[in-house]
């Protein structure tokens, strides 16, 4: 194989974030799609996700926004005939839609060739039992199992090797469905779940390696088999923890020489006898007590960990990786870091990396938290330092959950040591770093703490390292040394000001004082061997400083930090546009950020990045090394992390371009907020804050019920909440006030309208829309969980007009510069404010897409002072595309056993896709059929409606019988059913009634849908919403469709209405009516 | 802590750091080391005679010292320069920390320095005399610079002569099958690894002092020869080329390694010289210049065999080149069985993945009569 005959290559994309599949697949299909240009190759991509910076134009040479299943691939590839497929840079979603193109035919009926690794290696380390067959061919270790198709079959090998057992089901994601047994009864259960979470209904079985250390290398090797290992990493919770919810540190450091090279020399051997062309990551683990060994997995592609180890040494591994696939090899391939040396060489660390999991448990408190070999985390942090202390903290700082440090303890572990405190360490769950850290502060001895968690001593006696300087701080007076030493251990101001006592500010001016500043040191590849300049940076205590300033204007982009839910890929999309934007404008782009699986966190997305926690603390020191007076910051792309430093970065003196704090502060201060849109005129839902029942009832009473609640001041996660009645209310403010003590609650009219959404951009004067978005599920209903359509289907013309007026005149009124979002709902006919962010939103990346407008671009410029009419743009709503585009959210749910998935206003999608078309239906039905929340074609389905939805749903049953579905249904329902004249199938039991109940429905597979509305305040207490939870999680978790809106519903019934028609797959461009005028940013870019 | 002791550069620059090793003053040429492991045996690495070490990975001290990790009997740094020590170990296979070691054996050790900063210095300046000076205080900066100038140079130093072994020694070798093949490994400093690579092979080893004539080689009726690695400048090892050059005649397989390398370099008339800052680490990518193929390889060497300077007459060719700078790795000859590698195959610390080497050159010895 070499570069000569490949012209053309089809790049699959991993579809939409989820748990387990997250922003490091748009970084490397990003870098590969760069890295084929280079080599001078064609690259069709498709990707069904919007939000990616992957399929802007510009990237990949022909862009498709399409499901991701075989039939459109297959109409890609007849139209596009490209001679390589590259399935390698998609995740587990490229690879398995690999292994069904081949199985179906398509690759050989197109002639098309699987680039970098073949099919029988992919087979070979996705199919359990292959891989142990070929492991023990080449004399690697495997942990004794068995692979097992039954729960008979599973039973028999039980006999053969004892308790505790691990199960992993074949062919999934971030280890759906598998766990450990350490009970017979586990054994049963987790068997059953991992045979049905297995697309091929397999699962294997092994020996526990619990307790053992978990290791992973970032492996290459290219046709002339050549074999490098880019870096190895270690795991600080031992295996039995998923390495996606592992603390990671890398290289590894408690291996010695020997270890490290037995463990190298085994990756080297298996990626030889796997014979792939590219990139694969390989997962051991090791006996804390001898040099024994297991392999564990293979991952025969670029993954989270090798996006993770790409930006812990700064050895591209997709874009060598893509290079490599096409014939390339290593000694051919620049380095793109020293610029003189090859992509044939082994990184050399000389600064310690530490990555922490974000899971979403702020935004699910109720869901179960332990950690185990099925991932939970949505996203993750990567700190730098010279040491593992400091590197730790600032990854600490970087989680940015609600600012807590080390420091912060669970109120259940106040006193002396308990059981409560344990449970955390020895189960693993979100917060066993900070548990390890009461039970030192408490005078455990690391050996116990090592004994009851697994944790290497040398990672406890780090910790207690910090324990010892938290006591010194606290006792000693504060010297420069002292605080030198603080800092060298990662200690924040924030954190040293709590135990000095003093505010966070004097502990600023102290360090200013003793002239303690970070320097910021380069990341190399080399350890300082060879000159480099990679524009790449994190700070430490320490002496040199290689981060010295430019001259000329500069602007800092503040990024988006961790992907978590409400925070997603989009912000980043946002960074990096803006950055490419402050490029093109002749200005000088700063990044700071501190998310490892991005593009904007690619070196070479900005002029300089800055790999940091993006707190006051961090970026105020960036900014003072690049010169306050020279340098802007950029607060509107980075998503309401950004967005929450403007205020304090304003104060201590930055130069804040875009909005002002002002506009900020009045959009985000309720009550001042309330005031604005009163002195324009401008309606919103009537409503108050209060801080007692009372006053809440008086409330309620006043504007009607149903009310909207929520806590002004968050915490827990106790949110949002439609309430219907008084009864409800009383409960929900009883139970707010409690966590929230004293803070007001606020009680608004719920209208359950249209949810409408407006993107527009504001120079001060004029405002641009590019866009009105119409959501199918009502208010009420999240605007992020919501499907969303461009343009807007059925607002009449006033509406439409009012939408356009009130949005001009609040980013007037705000002196928005830069980009706004306004939700707004229209209730009975009338438009109401629901919110207004003066900041980029989430939609962003699928506006600009579906309209062809660069809209990070032209507010990056109208931050710079370019207004709107210089850059070609006027006010009002830019024609609209006579496509329709369809934006639906994807959900992670399987993974979050514990949380309830109804859909409601507070958000919990993880990602989403985008159906492109030019008709609603078509479009509709690429975007249920891309977020897999189709109706299925024929079957049963479960009907359990809440009487308040029954009239509403009637209509909709009647079409669905129509369709003939037969329908299973809960009492109450059947009786609705059976009022129309049909029958149903079955009337499904409560749980409490005996079986076969509602649940055993759907575990037996006897229906192929759910539909579950539900009213009210979700208490588990309360009659009837167990049974709906149990539903709405068995269906989630078996993998069928469930509707909880009727909204919903009745779009996916629309949806099969028209599916004889079918749909287009054309590249993304060809449903544009006219690109953007290039012209206009020209022009003005002069 | 204060920072008492002082790493002294012959530039003039000072750096300030803790010690940790033995509290007494150390000197020689500083040069830095890349590996993320391996601090143990890049101590007990006699090549390192003469040299003060700095370990570029910051974190040292973390699995502890075992004896499973010793290169020889000793350590032969000069001294260490690190930018933080963990004195609290972590291995099941360690018997203690680096610290304490050190003290042992007289070498002094500084952490706290900004060892990036000094490898930085390093890469613009090339190697420097220096001296560490355990307790500083008080000592003016003139003085302390003086003292760095005095320092004897590398190329001054008969350093093989101390890292060579007295006498012959014979290896045990367990289990003894190996085809009855026995390699007479010339001692010029030698990395234990290489013979433990040749013993797990199942040969007879006799270890000779580098001082042993062609003549008492061949006494021993080798059926393989290898000339080991080792300090110092190769230039002032006339007799050692000298006897290469006789055992060149002799037929038998050869295999040198490093310094073993500059020697045959040299017995073939080729000429050294020195790097501007040398190679130490376990990661240089290593070509062979028929195959095209590329190797990780452990470095640790100052000097060079000069690439221009072997004559093709000699039926000798560069067989293996670096990919960062291009110099030399590798000699062979056209068709006898000699060989010799500029990188470590044995590793210790830094990759396996040249263990192959030993396989070539016992396949050599096996049909070499
Ligand atoms: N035999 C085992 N004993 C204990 N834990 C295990 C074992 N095998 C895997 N694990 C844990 O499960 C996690 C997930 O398993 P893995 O095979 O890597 O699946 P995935 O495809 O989800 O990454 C691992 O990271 C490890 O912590
Ligand atoms: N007064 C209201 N009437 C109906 N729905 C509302 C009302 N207020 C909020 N919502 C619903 O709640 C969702 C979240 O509220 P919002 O204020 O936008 O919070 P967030 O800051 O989380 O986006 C909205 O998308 C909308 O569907
Ligand atoms: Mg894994
Ligand atoms: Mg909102």
């Amino acid at each position: 194989m070499n570069a000569g005959n490949v012209r053309k290559v089809l790049v699959i994309g991993s579809g939409p974030i989820v748990i387990g599949q997250a922003a490091e697949f748009d970084y490397a299909g990003t870098q590969a799609c760069k890295a084929l240009r280079e080599e001078g190759i064609t690259s069709v991509l498709v990707n069904s996700n919007p939000a990616t910076i992957m399929t802007d134009p510009g990237v990949a040479d022909v862009v498709y926004v399409e499901p991701l299943t075989v039939e459109v691939i297959e109409r890609i590839i007849a139209r596009e005939r490209p001679d390589g497929l590259l399935p390698t840079l998609g995740g587990q979603t490229g690879l398995n839609l690999a292994v069904e193109l081949s199985d179906a035919g398509v690759l050989d009926r197109h002639n098309v060739r699987l680039l970098g690794t073949p099919l029988e290696t992919i087979r070979n380390a996705e199919d359990r039992d292959l891989f142990k067959r070929l492991l023990q061919s080449i004399d690697e270790p495997v942990p004794p199992s068995g692979t097992v198709q039954s729960l008979a079959e599973a039973q028999t090998l039980r006999q053969e090797i004892p308790l505790p057992l691990v199960i992993r089901p074949a062919f999934t994601l971030g280890g759906t469905g598998g766990g450990i047994a350490r009970t017979e009864e586990e054994y049963v259960r987790i068997v059953e779940r991992g045979l049905q979470a297995s697309p091929i209904h397999q699962v294997l079985i092994e020996r526990s390696l619990e307790g053992w250390k978990e290791i992973e290398y970032e492996v290459m090797r290219d046709s002339a088999d050549t074999c490098i290992t880019v870096c190895n990493m270690e795991n600080f919770d031992p295996m039995g923890v998923h390495t996606g919810d592992s603390i990671v540190v890398a290289p590894s450091q408690t291996l010695s020489d020997k270890e490290y090279q037995m463990l190298r020399s085994a990756a080297l051997k298996i990626i030889r006898a796997l014979r792939i062309e590219g990139g694969c990551n390989i997962q051991l683990a090791l006996d804390p007590n001898s040099s024994n060994y297991y392999v564990i997995e293979v991952n025969p592609r670029v993954s989270r960990s090798s996006a993770l180890a790409s930006k812990a040494t700064g050895y591209p591994i997709a874009r060598v990786a893509a290079k490599i696939a096409v014939g390339r090899r290593l000694d051919e391939i620049a380095n793109a870091v020293t610029k003189k040396t090859s992509a044939a060489f082994e990184p050399a660390l000389d600064y310690c990396v530490v990555k922490i999991p974000r899971w979403p448990f702020d935004k699910f408190p109720s869901g179960d938290h332990t950690l185990g070999t099925q991932m939970k985390a949505t996203g993750e942090v990567m700190a730098i330092d010279r040491n593992f202390e400091a590197a730790l903290q600032k990854a600490v700082r970087s989680l940015e959950i609600g600012g807590r440090s080390l420091a912060w303890e669970s109120p259940a572990w106040r006193g002396p040591v308990n059981d409560r405190l344990w449970d955390q360490i020895e189960r693993a769950t979100d917060v066993r770093l900070w548990a390890i850290m009461a039970a030192l502060r408490r005078d455990v001895e690391p050996v116990e703490i090592c004994r009851r968690s697994g944790i290497d001593p040398w990672f406890v006696r780090r910790l207690q390292r910090l324990v010892y300087m938290e006591r010194r701080l606290l006792a000693e007076s504060l010297t420069p040394e002292l605080l030198r030493e603080a800092k060298r251990l990662g200690f924040s101001d924030v954190q040293v000001g709590t135990l000095a006592d003093r505010l966070p500010e004097q502990v600023r001016e102290a360090r200013d004082q003793w002239n303690l500043r970070p320097v910021y040191k380069m990341v190399d590849t080399c350890a300082a061997e060879f000159e480099a300049a990679t524009p790449y940076f994190y700070s430490t205590y320490e002496e040199e400083n290689e981060a010295l300033p430019d001259t000329g204007a500069a602007a800092l982009v503040i990024g988006s930090g961790p992907i978590r839910i409400g925070q997603g890929i989009e912000f980043d999309y946002c960074s990096v546009h803006s950055a490419w934007a402050l490029q093109q404008a002749g200005v000088q782009s700063l990044m700071v950020n501190s998310n490892p699986e991005t593009v904007s966190t690619d070196f070479d997305t900005s002029d300089r990045l800055y790999f940091e926690p993006l707190d006051e603390e961090s970026v105020r020191d960036v900014l003072e090394n690049e010169g306050l007076s020279r340098t802007s910051v950029i607060t509107q792309f980075g998503g309401q992390t950004a967005i929450n430093l403007a205020e304090p970065l304003a104060h201590a003196g930055a130069t804040l371009i875009g909005s002002d704090v002002e506009a900020i502060d009045l959009a985000e201060d309720r009550r001042r907020f309330e005031d604005f849109l009163a002195h324009l005129g401008i309606p919103q839902p009537p409503g108050g804050a209060v801080t007692k029942v009372e006053d809440a009832l008086v409330i309620a009473e006043n504007i009607g019920y149903p009310v909207l609640v929520r806590p002004s001041y968050v915490l827990g996660g106790r949110a949002m909440e439609i309430v219907y009645n008084a009864d409800e209310l009383v409960r929900y403010v009883t139970a707010a006030s409690d966590v929230s003590q004293k803070k007001p609650i606020l009680v608004d009219k719920y209208l359950e309208g249209r949810e409408v959404e407006v993107d527009a951009i504001c120079d001060g004067d004029d405002v641009l829309i590019p866009g009105i978005m119409e959501h199918i599920e009502r208010a009420g209903v999240h605007s992020g969980d919501s499907i969303a359509v461009y343009p807007a289907q059925n607002l009449s013309p006033e509406q439409e007009a009012a939408l356009i007026d009130y949005t001009v005149r609040i980013g007037r009124a705000l002196q928005v510069k830069g980009l706004m979002n306004v939700q707004y709902v229209v209730f009975q006919g009338q438009v109401y404010v629901l919110e207004v962010n003066p900041r980029a939103s989430r939609t962003v990346p699928f506006l600009s897409k579906v309209t062809a407008i660069p809209m990070v671009r032209i507010a990056t410029w109208i931050a710079l002072g370019r207004s709107l009419q210089a850059q070609g743009y006027h006010t009002g709503l830019w024609p609209k595309q006579s496509l329709v585009a369809i934006k639906a959210p994807v959900f992670s749910m399987a993974k979050l056993v514990g949380v309830d998935t109804y859909l409601g206003p507070e958000m919990k999608s993880t990602g989403e896709v985008m159906g492109i078309d030019r008709t609603y239906l078509a479009a509709l039905t690429k975007a249920l059929l891309a977020s897999r929340a189709s109706l299925p074609k024929d079957g049963n389905l479960l009907l359990s409606i809440a009487d308040r939805d029954k009239p509403e749903a009637l209509p909709l049953i009647r079409r669905l019988t129509e369709l003939g579905f037969g329908l299973y249904a809960t009492a109450g329902t059947a009786r609705l059913i059976e009022g129309l004249g049909v029958s149903v199938l079955g009337v499904a039991r409560k749980l409490r009634e005996g079986h076969p109940n509602v649940v055993d429905l759907i575990e037996q597979g006897r229906v192929q849908g759910v539909v579950n509305t539900v009213t009210g305040i979700r208490t588990p207490t309360q009659d009837g919403y167990a049974d709906g939870f149990d539903i709405r999680r068995t269906a989630t978790e078996r993998g069928i469709a469930c509707y909880t809106s009727l909204d919903t519903l009745r779009a996916a019934i629309e949806a099969i209405d028209d599916s004889e028609r079918g749909y287009s797959v054309v590249p993304l461009v060809e449903y544009l009516d006219s690109v953007e005028p290039a012209t206009a940013g020209d022009r003005s870019s002069r | 802590m204060t920072s008492r002791a002082a790493l002294v550069l012959e530039d003039g620059s000072i750096f300030r750091g803790e010690s940790f090793g033995a509290p007494i003053d150390g000197e020689g040429e500083v040069v830095f080391n890349t590996c993320m492991t391996g601090y143990q045996e890049i101590a007990t690495d006699p090549s390192y005679g003469g040299q003060i070490v700095t370990l570029t990975y910051p974190l040292i001290g973390n699995y502890g010292i075992a004896h499973a990790h010793e290169e020889s009997r000793r350590p032969w740094i000069a001294g260490l320069i690190v930018r933080e020590y963990y004195a609290d170990p972590s291995n099941w296979n360690s018997h203690g920390a680096l610290g304490p070691f050190l003290q042992r054996h007289g070498i002094p050790a500084f952490q706290g320095i900004d060892t990036r900063a000094l490898t930085r210095h390093l890469r613009a300046r090339g190697t420097l005399r220096a001296v560490m000076v355990s307790d500083a205080v008080g000592i003016p900066d003139a003085e302390l610079v003086a003292r760095a100038r005095r320092v004897t140079p590398l190329s001054e130093k008969d350093l093989v002569a101390q890292a060579t072994i007295v006498k012959t020694v014979e290896w045990q070798v367990e289990p003894a099958s190996a085809a009855g093949k026995h390699v007479v490994v010339v001692d010029c400093g030698i990395k234990e690894n290489i013979l433990r690579s040749l013993a797990r092979r199942g040969v007879r080893i006799t270890e000779v002092p580098f001082t042993a004539s062609a003549a008492d080689v061949l006494a021993l009726r080798p059926d393989g020869i290898v000339v080991s690695n080792g300090p110092g400048d190769p230039a002032r090892l006339t007799d050692c080329v000298a006897t290469m050059s006789a055992l060149l005649t002799s037929r038998v397989p050869i295999m040198g390694i490093c310094l073993g390398h500059q020697i045959l370099g040299q017995a073939l008339g080729g000429t050294t010289s020195r790097l501007p800052f040398g190679h130490h680490g376990g990661n240089h990518p290593v070509q062979d210049t028929r195959t095209g193929r590329v190797h990780i390889t452990s470095q640790n060497h100052e000097f060079q065999v000069d690439p221009d300077s072997i004559d093709p007459k000699t039926g000798f060719y560069v067989s293996q080149i670096n990919l960062n700078d291009r110099s030399v790795e590798g000699l062979a000859h056209e068709s006898w069985p000699v060989f010799s590698v500029q990188y470590h195959p044995e590793g210790a610390p830094g990759p396996q993945d040249n263990q192959n080497l030993f396989d070539r050159f016992i396949s050599h010895c096996e049909k070499a009569q």
